[in-house]
């Protein structure tokens, strides 16, 4: 008990003024137009587990935040101009591009990130924006399938999540849904590698913490795709979870591996009411 | 053989300094988690305890705890308490135990096991995120922890 007290005081004495902890008070609004929800009452699903959700840009330094206001400062943006080139490039044995059936992506494409991952009826499969992107290409246009997360995939993820930003994230988990969501939440709650930590470990127990030089977030994928400012390029949700993972000292599952798919629609769902920010800047 | 022989013989004159490593599966922990036996039977060395706490690739304890005895060690995290009184709150006792496996003394902690080497969901080769090949060796040696805990007994308020 008294150690307890003693160490509270002494964090506030030693505390350095970047340990302030906690997510900032500030507010996300892009380009002066798009006005963003970076916090949340917690979807009911979460039973509680979250009081209020908050976007991963709130935990980042001002620099790094003010990068994500205006699109000529977001270098993901320069990733979604190259993907509006492949959008309107025909390619495959159909000599179609995506612009042939899906026109404008400005009216085709609005909303269509805030609904994914989703159930697709006909595949009887819970698809990702990546899968269905992949769909249409070697069904419709004949095209190879672009590798999960490579550079091709990632922007034209981003191009067609730029079209949803401002809209809440609203992924449907029930229904179909419900199997790939329960198993993306075990995962969630699963004590990986040497390490035996859960995503819930740290972007639920520790979320306002530093771990090292790192400010914890909760985690959310409304951001999705980043870019980071450590490698300089549009990271997918797969890779991040894949990073996640091996910082566990655990064997990682795969991008686009069904583990991934499902573990993707559940951490979506959890941000069910923030805005969708892809692509969005972090560190 | 032979030298199998001799090596057994030198053991036995060399006694307790020489005394055997406790294996992490052997440790005997305590009601509250506490590890009464030296892993070693070699005392600790508080200066390389000092140098695994603050190394990454070693104990990485900075990651999560901050201490006031280590200004010189930047990105002090905030995940475990600060321990900077720690050597005056626990006894070697407990601070071994919680060093070696924390789950015994914090049930469902978030703290890892330093020396545990079972019992793992999908361990990985350290942090490659591919599967080990052979044996998983522990995070941190039986030495480790002895010196760890002979730095964390000298973190008092001066
Ligand atoms: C030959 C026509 C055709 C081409 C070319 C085509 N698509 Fe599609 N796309 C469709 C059809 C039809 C659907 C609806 C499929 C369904 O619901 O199963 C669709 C659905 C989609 C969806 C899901 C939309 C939603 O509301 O769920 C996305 C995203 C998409 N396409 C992206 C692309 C991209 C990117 C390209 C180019 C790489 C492309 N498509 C090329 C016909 C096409
Ligand atoms: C050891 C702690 C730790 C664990 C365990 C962990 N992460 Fe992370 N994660 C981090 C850190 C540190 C960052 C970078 C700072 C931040 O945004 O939280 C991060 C970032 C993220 C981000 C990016 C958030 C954003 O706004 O861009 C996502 C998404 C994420 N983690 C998901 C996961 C998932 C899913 C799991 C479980 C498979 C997981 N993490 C496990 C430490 C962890
Ligand atoms: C992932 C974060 C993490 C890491 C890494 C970590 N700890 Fe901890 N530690 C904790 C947490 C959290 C607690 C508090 C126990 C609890 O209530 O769960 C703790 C508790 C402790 C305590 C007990 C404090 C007290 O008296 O109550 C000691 C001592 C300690 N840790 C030492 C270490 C050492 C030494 C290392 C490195 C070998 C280390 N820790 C690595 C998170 C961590």
């Amino acid at each position: 008990m008294k150690f307890k007290a003693m160490t509270a005081i002494a964090a506030l004495l030693f505390a350095p003024a970047a340990f302030a902890g906690g997510a900032d008070d500030d507010t996300l609004v892009v380009n002066g137009d798009i006005e963003m929800t970076t916090k949340a009452p917690a979807p009911a699903h979460l039973d509680g587990a979250l009081d209020e959700i908050i976007s991963g840009w709130h935990f980042r330094s001002d620099e790094t935040q003010q990068l994500q206001t205006d699109d000529f400062e977001n270098q993901g943006m320069i990733f979604v101009d190259q993907a509006m080139d492949i959008w309107n490039t025909a390619e495959g044995s159909e000599g179609k591009a995506c612009a042939d059936c899906h026109d404008d992506p400005a009216d085709s494409m609005t909303g269509v990130a805030a609904t994914y991952p989703k159930w697709n009826e006909d595949a009887g499969e819970v698809r990702t924006v990546q899968m269905q992107v992949n769909d249409c290409r070697v069904n419709r246009m004949g095209a190879d399938a672009w590798k999960y997360d490579a550079t091709d995939a990632i922007s034209m993820e981003a191009m067609i999540a730029s079209h949803s930003r401002g809209m809440p994230v609203n992924v449907a988990i029930d229904g179909p849904a419900a199997e790939a969501w329960e198993k993306g939440k075990e995962i969630y709650y699963t004590r990986y590698g040497q390490l035996e930590l859960a995503c819930a470990s740290c972007h639920e127990e520790n979320y306002g913490n530093y771990i090292r030089a790192d400010h914890l977030s909760q985690g959310h994928i409304n951001g999705f795709p980043t870019y980071r400012l450590k490698n300089a390029k549009l990271n997918g949700a797969h890779s991040r979870f894949k990073g996640c993972i091996r910082d566990t000292r655990a064997e990682t599952f795969s991008p686009g591996s069904d583990e991934f798919i499902a573990l993707e629609l559940y951490v979506k769902s959890r941000g069910n009411g923030l805005s969708v920010e892809g692509p969005s800047v972090r560190n | 053989m032979r030298l199998t022989a001799i090596t057994a013989a030198v053991a036995l004159v060399a006694g307790a300094a020489f005394a055997e490593t406790v294996a992490p599966d052997d440790v005997v922990y305590g009601e509250y988690g506490e590890v009464n036996e030296s892993l070693t039977g070699v005392p600790g060395d508080a200066d390389n305890g000092r140098m695994v706490f603050s190394t990454k690739s070693k104990g990485n304890c900075v990651s999560c705890h901050a201490v006031a005895q280590l200004p010189d060690v930047p990105f002090q995290g905030e995940v475990g308490p600060e321990l900077t009184w720690t050597g005056e709150a626990r006894s070697a006792e407990e601070l071994r135990g919680i060093v070696a496996n924390a789950k015994h003394t914090f049930e469902g902690t978030v703290m890892p096991a330093f020396y545990k080497t079972s019992g793992f969901i999908r361990p990985g080769d350290g942090y490659t995120g591919k599967a080990p090949e052979g044996d998983l060796p522990p995070i941190l040696s039986a030495q480790d922890i002895e010196d760890l805990v002979a730095f964390l007994l000298t973190l008092k308020e001066e």
